[in-house]
């Protein structure tokens, strides 16, 4: 069996080395990895994948704490992706997110990675996908994705999960009204933490009066619940309501935002891929450099660039098959 | 798109002392220098520090201790290391720990011991010199 098999075979067994091992690899995105995501898609589907997204301070990763803990009660097997910020000058990252969670570091039934965004622009990082992917395989039952609260990222939290929950704190300086559009509308579930505090209340209400501007007909009414995340109080409920989703979503079939999610990483693999192999190869023959210049001299704009070689690269396609 | 390797750090605080500044320093340096540094928090267990470097798959797990408790903890932590496999991982340490007890913790495994005051120049290139290769 080559390593990769055996990793695998790992990966399929639940064995924590393995899981750990495959993340890494999709992750630094050496030359096993494209192997090792075809090798373990097939075994993916299983798992329910919640995304949590929300501004710092409002109490993700506590809330996330008493979630899986809550998950466990039940008997389910958890996988946590919590993501953090790399830094654009240093490359480098803090990854705290699991000082809150530290006490289920031992429960074998959870596994908990701290992942950096490795400066992604915008989006989700493919690398985060993956991961999910290899929980998934793994035979978690239930996998969080706690993002950060900062960016297209919250937005785009739904091309990795099926179940959105948005996550808001009373007096974050950050108004209730700053939420995003984009936002208010894929959550499934919102949350308002630290519940105990005074403006709870208006912020559950001016959360309902945004919501009220939005006239869609939606099968799924998105609820607000409120949370104390450092006292538990509220959890059960809000687990409640997540599995309540998951069987809307069975129910449903959900197409639609599978099939968004399936579209969106594939239009992203051919992008790369069809990237990858023009700039090579444009390389190659030495012209790279005089395109980019050319482009920096406003002689030719990006996008114009791209048609030009892609219209290229398909005329030396067709003559090699003709030849 | 190129594959790039970033080098992850754990910085744990095995024990039950609460002075974490110093681990806190040192885990912004090596961010700063552009690794990955997952830190934990207070008051870990040999246990809970093992697990998560394998969960987190670390290359390198700088352990912080002002206790005085590790000669009682480190045996314990590179010993749990050993049974998980996790041989490949380097270990350096820093805080209060004696001098006269700096060669019982070198043969236990312990890379490096950085006291009070180190330059974290000093730890940054410590840890890019002594990071394991990876195959």
């Amino acid at each position: 069996m080559s390593k990769t098999e055996e990793l695998v075979q790992g990966v399929l067994a639940g064995d924590r080395r393995s899981i750990a091992r495959a993340i890494t690899i999709i992750e630094n995105n050496t030359a096993e990895a494209p192997k090792l995501i075809a090798a373990i898609y097939p075994h993916t589907g299983k798992a329910h994948v919640i995304g949590l997204t929300g501004p710092g301070g409002s109490g993700k990763s506590t809330l996330i704490e008493k979630i899986v803990r809550e998950y466990r009660r039940k008997g389910k097997t958890v996988g946590v992706v919590a993501v953090d910020p790399t830094s654009p000058f240093t490359g480098g990252a803090f990854l705290g997110d699991r000082i809150r969670m530290q006490e289920l570091s031992t429960d074998q039934g959870v596994f908990i990675r701290s992942m950096a965004t490795r400066n992604y622009l915008g989006g989700i990082a493919k690398a985060t996908k993956d991961a999910v992917k290899i929980l998934d395989a793994a035979g978690k039952d239930i996998i969080i994705v706690e993002t950060v609260g900062a960016g297209q990222s919250e937005v785009e939290i739904i091309k990795v999960a099926q179940t959105v929950v948005v996550i808001h704190a009373p007096g974050l300086g950050d108004e209730i009204q700053a939420i995003k559009a984009g936002l208010m509308e894929i959550a499934d579930i919102f949350v308002v933490n630290k519940a105990d505090r005074e403006n709870a209340d208006k912020a559950v209400m001016d959360i309902q009066s945004i919501q009220q501007l939005n006239n869609k007909e939606k099968a799924w009414r998105t609820p607000i619940l409120k949370t104390v995340a450092l006292t538990g109080e509220g959890v059960s409920q809000l687990v409640e309501k997540l599995e309540e989703h998951r069987q809307f979503l069975e129910k449903e079939k959900d197409r639609e935002k599978s099939l968004l999610r399936a579209e969106s990483e594939l239009a992203e693999a051919l992008k790369e891929k069809a990237a990858n192999t023009i700039i090579e190869e444009l390389k190659k023959e030495g012209k790279f450099e005089e395109l980019l210049q050319k482009i920096l001299k406003k002689e030719i704009d990006p996008a114009s660039a791209a048609e030009k070689l892609f219209r290229r690269k398909f005329k030396r396609a067709a003559n090699d098959a003709e030849t | 798109m190129q594959g790039t390797r970033k080098i992850r750090v754990l910085i744990a605080k095995p024990g039950l002392d609460s002075h974490d500044r110093g681990a806190k320093v040192v885990a912004r340096a090596l961010r700063d220098a552009g690794m990955e540094v997952i830190y934990t928090g207070l008051r870990q267990t040999p246990e809970q520090i093992v697990e998560t470097a394998l969960q987190e798959d670390v290359d390198v797990i700088g352990l912080s201790i002002l206790s005085g408790a590790h000669k009682a903890l480190f045996p314990r932590i590179m010993e749990l290391l050993k049974q998980k496999g996790l041989t490949d991982v380097m270990v350096f340490a820093g805080g209060i720990i004696p001098e006269e007890d700096i060669p019982e913790m070198k043969k236990l495994g312990i890379k490096g011991i950085f006291g009070p005051g180190t330059p974290t120049e000093t730890i940054i290139q410590f840890t890019l010199e002594n990071v394991p290769e990876r195959t």
